[in-house]
């Protein structure tokens, strides 16, 4: 983190190595300069000169770009913070310094991909979404996140929080279809001691949590109907009342809600509010199921292998020929999540440089083992589609295979192979003895 | 032989950023580095690609500037346009420095008090 002190009148007074490195600019030469001509930054520029010095005095966060000396153009948050004598007389100002350029590495794998946060895609569809991501999180107007399951919902709206002027407040995420509608409702508005029965302090809500902040609310198509009139109530006068409180405060809360339910037609069947939908649904994202997304899922699958060979400390360099055929034609009812648990189970069963079809979960090589995840049905849709776009597999329900089944069958084969040695069955796994021992106890395997 | 110098400015001194100035010094100066003609434009709005064309029209041979981005510097080389950057300080010291051939790319001159 770059750190700029400036006096009351804006001239430098300290800068970090941090700052320096970003910049190019050499400390020794630029106290005493205006802060402007050192650290280029637009908002520097553009409001913060001498004869407009006001908006250096105020503290806040926000989204700027500064000029390297290696004539770079570096995205960058800055947060200022003035700084006060005992008599409240301002006597400069401290600026903090983030580089929002993406660490290397932790970008998308190849293909020069587009990206918005942690998601990345190239196809069309996802060019369109990245192109409106930057302009919806700069609004504060509430946000509606629709997609199947496992396509990211979560992870748009904490990358719209991220991306947004309150990225320096909280994030706060609820899913509304977790909790009873009495817990719900003391959840998100908080409660005055005695309210109810075992009230016995006041507590802060997820709104109140939230203040400038951004307050998530996942799977809003499962909020009851109660207390859909109150968080309309809250959207149209932004003021939060405690469960058995007359007293309201008011909460600057950014409003991102998501679901993977079709609301317009639970609107028309009277199970969601309208009023309600419109005021959700200023600003639509609509994240396209992965088997939409042209050229994604070789994007996906190379991205999730090279972060997990990484991770586990392997050396696998792609998929062979055979493996990647069938990865590319299979359908994803479970989206991205499915696809990364796919490659999570290769990279943990591969020991070669090249994933195999062996390697695969057993679903996608023998379709006589029902065992995909059933596709998502939005209400509205016909559930349960068959998985495979292969003619050959059956149609009909499948069974969703949790990483967790996948890991105790891993741990029985292998124990099995290795007759009850625990050491062996490690090494065959490729985890330590202790780690085997752990997922033994955890899973409850009988040995 | 005369040479024609634009310097974007904010307020008095060199411009920290060339894509964000909206007001350039054009001067000339003689065989001997004396000022012989100086102006102050006010571009429209700020924008490096509007500067760059204003510095081929007015066929301008140096650009003295704060911070500018590479292809903005690639561009105005290549049209043969030397570019001193990273330049700190008061236009009129900028101006003095290059007609003395001292002014360097880096360099921290007087800074004119309005700003």
């Amino acid at each position: 983190m770059g750190i700029l002190v400036v006096d009351a009148a804006g001239r430098v007074l300290f800068m970090n190595q941090h700052l320096e490195l970003l910049t190019g600019a050499r400390a020794d030469r630029v106290v005493g300069l205006p802060c402007a001509l050192v650290l280029r930054s637009r908002c520097c520029v553009q409001q913060c000169t001498g004869s407009r010095p006001a908006a250096r005095g105020r503290g806040g966060c926000r989204q700027d770009d500064i000029l390297a000396r290696d004539r770079r153009r570096i995205p960058v948050r800055i947060t200022t913070t003035p700084l006060l004598g005992s008599d409240g007389q301002r006597l400069g100002a401290m600026e903090s310094i983030e580089d929002l350029r993406p660490v290397p590495g932790s970008g998308p794998a190849s293909g020069g991909p587009y990206s918005f946060g942690d998601i990345i895609g190239q196809s069309p569809q996802m060019e369109r979404l990245f192109a409106m991501l930057p302009v919806v999180a700069q609004s504060d107007a509430s946000v509606l996140i629709t997609g199947e399951t496992g396509t990211g919902k979560d992870l748009l709206a904490e990358a719209l929080h991220q991306a947004s002027e309150r990225a320096k407040g909280p994030f706060v995420k609820i899913n509304c279809g977790a909790l009873p509608a009495t817990l719900l409702e003391s959840e998100l508005f908080g409660h005055q001691k005695g309210a109810f029965t075992g009230a016995v302090e006041d507590r802060p809500g997820r709104f109140r949590m939230a203040h400038r902040g951004t307050l998530y609310l996942t799977e809003i198509g499962d909020l009851p109907t109660p207390l859909q009139v109150k968080l309309l109530t809250f959207l149209d006068d932004k003021i939060v009342y405690p469960l058995g409180s007359a007293a309201g405060y008011p909460a600057d809360v950014r409003v991102v809600a998501a679901t993977h339910r079709n609301l317009e037609d639970m609107v028309r069947r009277g199970r969601f509010r309208q009023d309600l939908f419109y005021r959700l649904n200023v600003l639509r994202l609509e994240i396209p199921p992965l088997r939409s997304r042209e050229g994604d899922i070789r994007l996906l699958l190379d991205h999730y292998l090279k972060r997990l060979s990484v991770r586990l400390g392997r050396t696998i360099e792609g998929f062979a020929g055979r493996c990647l055929k069938i990865l590319l034609h299979y359908d994803y009812p479970g989206n991205v999540r499915e696809l990364k648990n796919i490659v999570e189970y290769c990279a943990n069963l591969c020991q070669e440089r090249r994933v195999q079809p062996r390697h695969l979960p057993a679903y996608l090589t023998d379709p006589a083992r029902p065992a995909a995840t059933p596709r998502p049905s939005a209400a509205g849709s016909p559930p349960l589609l068959p998985a495979r776009k292969d003619p050959a597999s059956p149609p009909g329900e499948r069974i969703a295979e949790r990483w967790r089944d996948v890991e105790v069958r891993m741990i029985r084969e292998a124990l099995v192979q290795a007759r009850g040695n625990r050491s062996r069955a490690a090494a065959m796994l490729g985890c330590s003895r202790s780690t085997l021992w752990r997922k033994i106890r955890q899973f409850g395997i009988e040995v | 032989m005369p040479l024609k110098v634009l310097i974007p400015l904010l307020e008095n001194n060199v411009a920290p950023r060339f894509d964000l100035a909206a007001e350039v010094l054009i001067a000339v100066l003689d065989g001997r580095g004396t000022i012989r003609d100086r102006k102050l434009l006010i571009m429209p709005q700020a924008s490096a690609e509007k500067l760059c064309q204003l510095i081929l029209t007015e066929a301008v041979g140096t650009v003295i500037c704060g911070g500018i981005e590479e292809e903005h510097y690639d561009y105005l080389t290549w049209k043969q346009v030397k570019v001193i950057d990273d330049v700190i300080g008061s236009g009129q010291a900028a101006l003095q420095q290059l007609g003395r051939s001292r002014l360097q790319s880096g360099a921290v001159l007087q800074i004119a008090d309005r700003l």
